[in-house]
């Protein structure tokens, strides 16, 4: 079975339930759409891969029901770990824990470490982590404000300086426009950045989230199921982009969609029940999986 | 995303079905006496609105004159000689003013807390419960209560102290403070039912930039929520504007605003004086003063204020209501002046 020839037809389900359709061979003839029929994107490796963090034994909870059960991994800088698996894995919560945002959740537990560059997160000052790790939502939330707001208040405060108004000075206007850049939204939205967040489209939201999340600029980007709520072309832009982005900073991404793991991933932690199943390389685990769970899984995309 | 054209309408050889009203004919008995009920207690609150606006506007514009807008009232027996209701609109505006601005930071704060952080728990529910017995307090037992702390002797640089060391305990301060206190529940109940209806992932967002609760209450939640808080000021303003007895125990019975001392504004404010409400009183049959037709002038000023005030809350509550005219776009124009549309 080799997923790649001929290339899958993706459908994108707007529920959160994994469906593909199983591959079949193009009809003569009939293009693709660029989208429909994506090939992984064809990258050099990362010039530098490290590891950032360090996942070691955790175990989470909310209440008494542990949603994440002893689960290890590392996550690089230079590459994209993809996290997959059914609704109720614990993927999410996984990913949440990396910069705590768990703990917003009354009564979330937790055992074991998770470090990042060597350091327990939970002895770092849970500001300094969360930018230092910051996060990509399923459903876009920009800020009611406009488009410049919307990225100025990721950066950094500015000490001694708390005024409520930020004044744009050209140190902030040019870090705006570089997220804005990184994320692929510039252009698009160069002409007027005073316009109001909530008129972008769908997918012009969330690089714009995106783009907010690069502008504190972090060390790891988490992403959970960034593209679930937007439709295909917008899907493919972000696609490519969290690909560009892994040289710069370590990407985790939480999906539901086995194509897009697939398209995107170095490596893939396959999540069952709260057990990290598989660990791999995205070839690995997706043409060779070790486990039996894991093939049954991943069957379900390739037929 | 068709290209083609589409039709304006059916073509004409196509037969039109039109839902038609349904009548109560077929309706049960009891429907239809509940119907026609319905039908009157609704034309009959009409009526009465519409009376009560009308009749204020007859009475009222009829003995409202310009020159009484700017005249102070003067003690005398005849009504043509009883001066204007200057100082009663100076006062309204002044108590509005104090009582505002002392309840809208409090109120937005306290809806702040009770929202986002509730913690401790039990502080939060008995702040709850303080809220509420407020907000059931009627106005005259705030009133009482509000002469008793301000007529203590600590707080006579507030008010005037006689010469025997008894504090007076009235002034528009006195009132004012006591006015915030009847404003608060309103503020702080239209400001954190907004603040719950936010959506968590706006803070999950600000959460995971590294940005601290307070800073995502300042930057992201209350700029969101302003058309509410606006709202919650504007019924608290109208409630002030509207109550009598915090007036007439707290503010004193004159009629004129007499300031205490020789400093200008501070003076004003530790002195008595009225406002609409006390003045309507005074000068209805039921008062000393016994100026009917100027009653019914204040009265009418009153009425408009308030219903002023009731209209733009409304505008103010319409601002959800997509892109019509309304705050969110005038906060929009007001805050990215200069964007396009």
């Amino acid at each position: 079975m080799d997923p790649m020839m001929p290339p899958p037809v993706r459908r994108i389900a707007l529920d959160r339930d994994p469906f593909i359709a199983p591959p079949k061979p193009i009809a003569n003839g009939a293009a693709p759409t660029a989208v429909a029929a994506r090939p992984r994107a064809v990258r050099a490796p990362a010039p530098i891969v490290r590891e950032r963090m360090a996942v070691e034994s955790v175990w989470l909870a909310y209440g008494e029901n542990w949603v994440v059960r002893d689960v290890s991994l590392p996550v690089r800088q230079g590459e994209v770990l993809a996290m997959i698996g059914a609704s109720g894995s614990g993927k999410t919560t996984l990913l949440r824990s990396l910069n705590r945002l768990t703990e917003v959740t009354a009564g979330a537990a937790r055992a074991g470490r998770i470090s990042l560059d060597g350091n327990d997160i939970h002895e770092l000052e849970v500001n300094t982590l969360r930018r230092r790790v910051t996060m990509v939502f399923q459903q876009p939330n920009p800020f009611p404000m406009s488009i410049f707001d919307n990225v100025a208040y990721a950066l950094a405060e500015r000490p001694g300086r708390g005024g409520r108004r930020r004044r744009r000075s050209a140190k902030i206007e040019s870090a705006v426009n570089d997220a804005l850049q990184r994320a692929g939204l510039y252009d698009e939205v160069a002409s007027d950045l005073d316009r109001s967040a909530l008129r972008l489209s769908g997918g012009q939201q969330q690089r714009l989230c995106i783009a907010r999340a690069l502008a504190a600029e972090p060390e790891v980007l988490l992403l959970d199921e960034p593209c679930s709520a937007l439709d295909p072309i917008s899907t493919a832009i972000i696609e490519d982009l969290i690909v560009q982005l892994r040289e710069s900073v370590a990407v985790v991404i939480v999906t539901h969609n086995l194509q897009q793991a697939f398209r995107v991933a170095d490596h893939v932690a396959f999540m069952h029940l709260g057990e990290l199943i598989e660990y791999g390389s995205s070839e690995q685990v997706f043409d060779r999986p070790k486990r039996d769970r894991t093939r049954e899984y991943i069957s379900g995309a390739f037929g | 995303m068709a290209t083609g054209q589409l039709a304006p309408s059916p073509p004409p050889g196509l037969s039109i079905a039109r839902t038609g009203r349904e009548g109560t004919g077929s309706w049960p008995l009891v429907d239809r006496i509940a119907f026609w009920l319905c039908w009157i207690t609704g034309i009959g609150l009409c009526v009465t609105a519409i009376a009560i606006v009308l009749f204020m506007m007859v009475k009222g514009i009829s003995y409202l004159h310009l020159d009484m807008l700017v005249q102070s009232p003067a003690p005398s027996a005849i009504q043509s000689q009883s001066g204007g209701i200057l100082d009663p609109i100076v006062g309204t505006l002044i108590v509005a003013a104090i009582g505002t601005a002392i309840a809208a930071p409090i109120g937005v704060a306290l809806a702040a807390w009770l929202s986002e952080y509730r913690r401790p728990a039990w502080l939060a529910h008995t702040v709850e419960s303080a809220i509420e017995i407020i907000a059931g307090a009627p106005s005259v037992v705030l009133a009482l209560f509000g002469l008793l702390i301000f007529s203590q002797g600590f707080l006579g640089f507030l008010s005037q102290t006689a010469a025997n060391g008894a504090v007076y305990g009235r002034s528009f301060i006195a009132a004012g403070v006591v006015m915030a206190v009847l404003a608060l529940p309103l503020i702080v109940g239209s400001v954190r039912e907004a603040l719950e209806q936010l959506p968590d992932r706006l803070r999950e967002a600000s959460y995971a930039l590294g940005r601290t609760r307070a800073t995502t209450i300042r930057r992201v939640l209350l700029p969101s929520i302003r058309p509410s808080i606006a709202t919650g000021t504007v019924l608290g303003m109208g409630r002030i504007i509207g109550d009598t007895a915090i007036i007439r125990i707290l503010l004193g019975v004159s009629l004129t605003n007499q300031g205490v001392g020789h400093l200008p504004i501070i003076g004003a404010l530790r002195g008595t004086g009225s406002t609409l409400t006390s003045y309507v009183y005074e000068n209805s049959p039921a008062g000393e003063g016994n100026a009917p037709q100027k009653a019914y002038a204040a009265a009418f000023l009153l009425l408009v204020l308030v219903l002023a005030l009731n209209g733009l809350v409304t505008w103010l509550t319409n601002a959800g209501a997509g892109e019509r005219r309304g705050p969110r776009t005038a906060f929009r124009l007001l805050r990215f002046s200069g964007a396009q549309e």
